[in-house]
């Protein structure tokens, strides 16, 4: 029996959503034919855009649909900087891959890019905006950090990014779903969601994309979306993508606070152990994600401790991001001011709507075994 | 036994690990990232290093439905194999990365990490039998017989090894078997290169990281008779591709006799003065029990991959080996192991230090 505690990586297929995936695979018919047959799709389109619209605090012409996070962050870091005039971009050195390579992409057309510094507790450190200027293109920081669920202070981004004139743009991957996202409260211009961080399939996404801000297409074709993301409608996508969202915002608050306990009881479970110290544990609440637990171990390679945990029926990661099934030092941590040995030394526990208590436990049970033979592995 | 299955993504390791599966073990199947550019896509079959080659053993661990994981271990790689490959070389002897691989990597790095982690030993896809004892053992294959690349792990880490195939009676039955199994690797081409050097250009790979000085070739007066761009590109016994500009006076073909590397020079002469048989040995490992510390002992020796046993009489005196052939050979390049043995079994081995001719 797998305990499953990596739904940060992904999330289990809700229900509704694999219903309303069936239910759209039934009909033939491109949605952006003028026949019945495609009239009938692109009603099942449009009305899963309202419900994303609705849930989450924008127009349906603000939502544009993508096959996911990654092209979602890409369309609004190359499509922005191409689209304005500006010379620079500006990252947090803590964003995912499918921001800060993006942004590293655009030095080869002449940008620089300014990378944006955390402090030890993985926020945005209080001077790092002061790299802003006029010539900033755009200004990418993300929601919460899909290592170590550190909330980042966003109205600030905001509030200095507009006196500049820069539009501003968020991941919210890992915040979609699982904490409250009011688009246009949030005073943000362009924010990325993906369908399976919150129990949609794989292969849906979105950019919520302000009417006013500047963007051109990436990937050039039919003019789907506003022209600005070609290709044909993923329509069974969008109506679970709009069906899982349904579940997971109607019960945010409620599950939020169950998920809390969950990943403090994770934690607790990791700071039990000698020479483990946790990631987040002095902010405030509403600078935490409430599903990820994450913590930074003397002593062990991830690889390693992953191995272990794999062995003995539990599913976690490192957070960092792995290439060819080696981990990369944690790129987050080294940001935060971790040596190198500890950025290979990270265990993320994310919690999802249908973990339990006793997948906790299991984790419990064995952690403190886990990380020793981890360390008795790890080359001295 | 909980055993960990070392799958570098080639047919023999893919078949190793059905066997120890079909032997009742708890078989997990791991695969060695060793190059430290693991980005690179690189063509064709070297049995490690490449993406390609983690992918094939990831889907060799499917079909034998086993668990699988990458293990980085190319840190430990290119401190000791690669580091060690350059140190040798550049003192003028001619390594065998693949002994160190085993010394340093396959039944030390990784077979410390899965006893750490709660294993109880490594199969490998090698040609070599491992008998009770243990005794270390030339694979019934005389073809495939890899026990000259695994005498230097000792007794100690033979006793935590399985070498599955080391009763195969050939590659085309382990092929044929992978085949049968539904193993799709089962037609990939065997790996010769030295899987670190892209495109197996030693040369070219040697003069990246060691740098290169052109230097004198000189012959066995001391003449000079050409020049060199590198010493450590050339290699005892060695024919071809020395460049000479002046014909040996009686027009024979001419060898490398000696690389010396504190004044880079490369020493050629006639193929007689390349015969040695006596030779010495150092950091020597001895597996079996007896060790012949006052009597010579009668024995054959193999003193290169793929070479022929060769009789000798070997003493050994605490980490050097002493070995007298009962009749000279050539050729034989510094750096290179030294392995004994009676019969098929491995005694013991040593890195070949020196090598000369007894007075007559």
């Amino acid at each position: 029996m797998t305990h499953y505690l990596d739904h940060a990586a992904t999330t289990t297929v809700r229900p509704e959503a694999t219903a309303a995936y069936a239910e759209a695979l039934r009909h033939t018919g491109n949605a952006s034919a003028v026949h019945a047959a495609g009239r009938r799709s692109r009603r099942i389109l449009e009305e899963a855009r309202e419900t994303v619209a609705a849930l989450l605090g924008c127009d349906p012409a603000e939502v544009v649909l993508t096959s996911g996070g990654t092209e979602a962050d890409n369309l609004a870091v190359l499509g922005t900087a191409r689209a304005r005039a500006g010379t620079r971009v500006a990252v947090g050195a803590t964003e995912h891959h499918a921001v800060l390579d993006p942004a590293h992409a655009l030095r080869r057309e002449g940008f620089g890019v300014d990378v944006l510094p955390v402090g030890g507790d993985g926020q945005l450190l209080p001077g790092a905006l002061d790299a802003l200027g006029h010539d900033t293109a755009v200004v990418s920081i993300m929601w919460a950090n899909n290592e170590t669920g550190v909330i980042q202070p966003l109205g600030e981004v905001v509030e200095r990014a507009h006196s500049l004139g820069i539009p501003v743009h968020t991941d919210a991957v890992q915040a979609v779903g699982h904490v409250p996202v009011d688009f246009r409260a949030s005073g943000i211009d362009l924010l990325s969601l993906s369908g399976h961080k919150v129990g949609a399939p794989v292969g849906i996404g979105a950019l919520l994309a302000r009417r006013e801000t500047p963007i051109v297409a990436v990937a050039h074709g039919g003019g789907q979306e506003r022209g600005i993301r070609s290709g044909t409608a993923n329509v069974p996508g969008a109506a679970a993508l709009a069906a899982a969202l349904t579940v997971a915002v109607a019960d945010l608050d409620r599950e939020a606070d169950r998920r809390r306990r969950l990943r403090d009881d994770l934690l607790a479970a990791l700071a039990a152990i000698d020479g483990v110290h946790p990631t987040g544990t002095g902010l405030p609440e509403d600078r935490r994600h409430p599903g990820i637990a994450h913590a930074i171990i003397d002593g062990v390679d991830a690889d390693s401790l992953l191995f272990t945990l794999d062995r003995a029926g539990i599913a976690a990661s490192a957070g960092s991001a792995c290439r060819a099934g080696v981990h990369e030092p944690s790129h987050v941590a080294l940001a935060m001011g971790w040596g190198a040995e500890h950025a290979r030394g990270t265990l993320r526990c994310s919690v999802g709507w249908d973990t339990t208590a006793a997948d906790v436990s299991a984790f419990a049970a064995v952690v403190g075994d886990a990380v020793g033979r981890a360390r008795r592995a790890h080359r001295s | 036994m909980q055993v960990l299955a070392a799958l570098s993504g080639g047919v023999d390791s893919a078949v190793a690990a059905a066997r120890v599966l079909d032997a009742g073990h708890d078989v997990v199947g791991v695969h060695m990232a060793l190059s430290r550019s693991r980005a690179e896509h690189r063509s064709g079959s070297r049995g490690c290093c490449s993406i390609e080659d983690a992918s094939d053993a990831r889907r060799a661990a499917d079909v034998l439905g086993i668990p699988f994981y990458v293990w980085d271990l190319s840190e430990e790689f290119e401190e000791t194999v690669v580091a060690d490959f350059l140190a040798e070389y550049a003192a003028g002897r001619t390594p065998n990365p693949c002994v160190r691989c085993n010394e340093h990597i396959k039944f030390s790095a990784l077979l410390d990490r899965g006893l750490a982690l709660g294993f109880d030993a490594v199969a490998t896809g090698h040609y070599a039998r491992n008998l009770p004892g243990p005794e270390l053992h030339r694979a019934v294959d005389p073809l495939k017989d890899q026990s000259y690349v695994l005498a230097v792990m000792g007794r100690e880490r033979l006793a935590r090894a399985l070498f599955p195939l080391g009763d195969a009676t050939s590659k085309a039955q382990v092929r044929a078997e992978a085949a049968a199994r539904g193993l799709k690797v089962s037609a990939k081409p065997d790996s010769y290169d030295i899987c670190f050097v892209a495109d197996g250009d030693t040369k070219g790979f040697l003069r990246d990281r060691l740098g290169s000085a052109p230097g004198p070739v000189v012959d066995e007066t001391g003449m000079q008779v050409g020049e060199h761009d590198g010493a450590h590109a050339y290699t005892v016994g060695q024919r071809r591709g020395l460049g000479l500009t002046r014909p040996a006076p009686d027009g024979a073909p001419r060898y490398v006799l000696e690389v010396r590397p504190t004044t880079n020079t490369v020493v050629v002469g006639p193929a007689a003065l390349l015969s040695v048989d006596a030779i010495v040995g150092e950091d020597a490992v001895w597996l079996a029990d007896d060790v012949p510390a006052t009597e010579p002992l009668p024995a054959s020796v193999q003193l290169r991959a793929h070479g022929d046993p060769l009789g000798a009489r070997v003493r050994r005196d605490g980490d050097t080996l002493h070995i007298e052939l009962d009749t000279p050979t050539r050729g034989l390049a510094a750096g290179q192991s030294a392995v004994v043995y009676a019969g098929s079994r491995v005694l013991g081995q040593a890195t070949i230090r020196s090598a000369h001719r007894r007075a007559a």
